[in-house]
């Protein structure tokens, strides 16, 4: 098995690979939550940089999905919801007092697993977040607009049909106007939640290609289920298992000389 | 038949409980559609004869029981006013409780679930009882005390009328548009709610620009229900603002006003001449049913637009 990821390896490796996270952007310490009584996240310790692509990876029901809900606080709409440990983003405790989720949102964006557009129109969605913080410019949001939609690789495809149904546009193009969006608002992170696990193949390169482009200007949180994804696009690779984090180093050691056998035996295939 | 795994589909057996089921609801089905038709058939076959023009645009005089100069004016106007001063009422209250009890309660908490019972008893009470309560509540207690208040010499609150006969149909229509709200609201995806959060919008934000717009179908819905539900109720109006007989057309919210439901009580059992009457009574029934449908068909009208238009933009 290990032979059929390695050749991706390679390719990634021929990456002027980053210098490491430098200072960290996002500090997660001794973090564990609870829901109700069960602890879904057990005593973890993570620092992503910046402008890198840091994947989670990780069988089902390992928690990452829920750690990265962490990063914007979006387990705060569940009922019954714990959390201990501590989480900065830019030295500050996101879970302290006097944090206005809402700042902290616009700073954390993401991106869901099954693609959710507004029942509006394509422009509409990408303005949507900018109304929401004040923009009312005409041409203003038009720019924007469009800015974020040829940052998510999308607007050759709507410039057209700008006003039309976004609920009209394939199931790739319609992750992407959701990328759009995050993206429109200009937040330091994106969070990626498995954002191409309902796409085909092809809606899924782009996806990926995407990512790889908006590394550049963000920083980017990606769970995902598919380990070649993982391999490809990120730069850095935690994997979890039943709520602890097992491992984190480069994706480049994490796939092909991992330290731990649990990661060995889930990447090359053995269990997961 | 031959060999034991090969399976024959060519014998086609004869299943008696599947067929007798099939037959059992479709002979509930006919039985529903063929009341429904005899109805409006008898209806709308001796209503016909009577409407007219006249019938419909005239005030009648206190003998409304001859068919040549009574009409149904009055009656029309009472009757469309209360519903439409009703849905006023209601569907604001009701889709405030509703967006309450769907996204802001806290599921499992006592409060709710006793909000949750309430609701449902109130839907299991009976209509007459509504209008004993409004009577009592609305009429003698904030209508009285309303008078006192802005001292009326005579009173202009404390008296049955539109707004009080409307306000108590709102309250016995509560349920059916706080429970078809909670539906609508329920099957907003919890996806675009988590968009919108996420992008660093308020709560109320969000119910207000995303889940509302897109529940408002079926809220509209349970306005429809409740219309018709109110429409054709006469017992809540009973002691709360309806008249046996008014001169002319009520001009303000605190008049009271004649009904097209109550009208066919009072022609059925009051008057001296059955023969006489008979025609009128089938012609104010299908009026009746003729409102009814037509204060739905704006509201499905409204319903089917806004579809449309979120289908095609925003």
């Amino acid at each position: 098995m290990a032979e059929i990821i390695l050749p991706k390896i390679n390719a990634l490796q021929t990456r002027p690979a980053g210098a490491g996270p430098g200072e960290p952007l996002i500090k997660i310490n001794d973090l564990s939550l609870f829901y109700g009584a069960s602890k879904a996240l057990k005593n973890v310790s993570l620092h992503l940089g910046e402008k890198v692509v840091t994947a989670f990876i990780g069988p089902s029901g390992c928690g990452k999905s829920t750690l990265l809900r962490c990063l914007n606080r979006m387990n705060d709409l569940i009922d019954n919801v714990r959390i201990e440990g501590s989480v900065s983003i830019g030295g500050h405790d996101i879970y302290g007092d006097n944090v206005d989720v809402i700042e902290l949102r616009k700073r954390v964006g993401m991106v869901f697993q099954k693609s959710n557009p507004f029942p509006k129109s394509i422009y509409e969605n990408v303005a949507y977040g900018l109304r929401l913080h004040g923009m009312k410019d005409k041409s203003e949001l038009d720019g924007v607009v469009e800015q974020s939609l040829r940052g998510a690789a999308l607007w050759d495809e709507v410039k057209d049909r700008l006003h039309s149904s976004a609920l009209g546009l394939s199931g790739g193009q319609q992750q992407r106007l959701c990328i759009a969006r995050a993206i429109a608002i200009r937040p330091e992170i994106v969070l990626m939640d498995e954002p191409a696990s309902a796409l085909d193949p092809i809606a899924t390169t782009r996806i990926e290609e995407l990512i790889l482009e908006l590394k550049k200007d963000f920083t980017i949180v990606i769970v995902t289920h598919n380990m070649q994804q993982a391999a490809r696009i990120s730069d850095y690779t935690a994997f979890f298992y039943i709520g602890e984090l097992i491992e984190f180093d480069t994706t480049t050691r994490i796939f092909t000389n991992p330290a731990k056998r649990q990661t060995e035996d889930y990447v090359t295939g053995r269990f997961g | 038949m031959s060999a034991p795994n090969s399976i024959d589909f060519r014998t086609k057996q004869f299943r008696a409980g599947s067929f007798f089921f099939t037959g059992l609801t479709g002979l509930a089905t006919v039985l529903i559609l063929a009341i429904l038709a005899i109805i409006l058939t008898d209806v709308i076959f001796n209503g016909w004869r009577t409407l007219s023009w006249h019938f419909v645009s005239s005030i009648p005089t206190k003998d409304f029981f001859d068919r040549h100069t009574t009409g149904v004016l009055p009656m029309i106007i009472g009757t469309a006013s209360r519903v439409i001063v009703m849905t006023v009422f209601v569907l604001p209250v009701g889709v405030i409780t509703a967006v309450y009890l769907t996204e802001y309660a806290p599921n499992s908490s006592m409060v709710t679930r006793i909000i949750r019972a309430a609701v449902n008893n109130l839907a299991g009470v009976p209509s007459i009882v509504f209008g004993l309560f409004g009577l009592g509540f609305f009429i003698n207690f904030v209508g009285k005390n309303l008078d006192a208040a802005l001292h009326n010499p005579t009173a202009v609150w404390g008296q049955p009328s539109i707004i009080w006969a409307s306000l108590t149909l709102a309250v016995m229509t509560l349920p059916v548009v706080i429970v078809a709200t909670e539906e609508a609201l329920k099957a907003v995806p919890q996806g675009l709610r988590e968009a919108s959060l996420a992008l660093g919008a308020t709560k109320l934000k969000t119910i207000i620009k995303i889940v509302l717009p897109q529940a408002m179908p079926g809220i509209l819905t349970g306005g429809i229900l409740a219309v018709s539900r109110a429409a054709g109720e006469v017992a809540p109006i009973l002691f709360t603002g309806v008249a046996y007989y008014m001169g002319s057309l009520p001009q303000h919210l605190t008049d009271r006003f004649m009904d097209l439901g109550y009208h066919v009580f009072v022609l059925s059992t009051q008057s001296t001449n059955i023969e006489q009457t008979e025609p009128i009574l089938y012609a104010t029934v299908l009026v009746l049913l003729l409102l009814t449908f037509a204060l739905n068909l704006v509201a499905i009208f409204i319903r089917a637009n806004m579809r449309r238009k979120m289908r095609s933009l925003h």
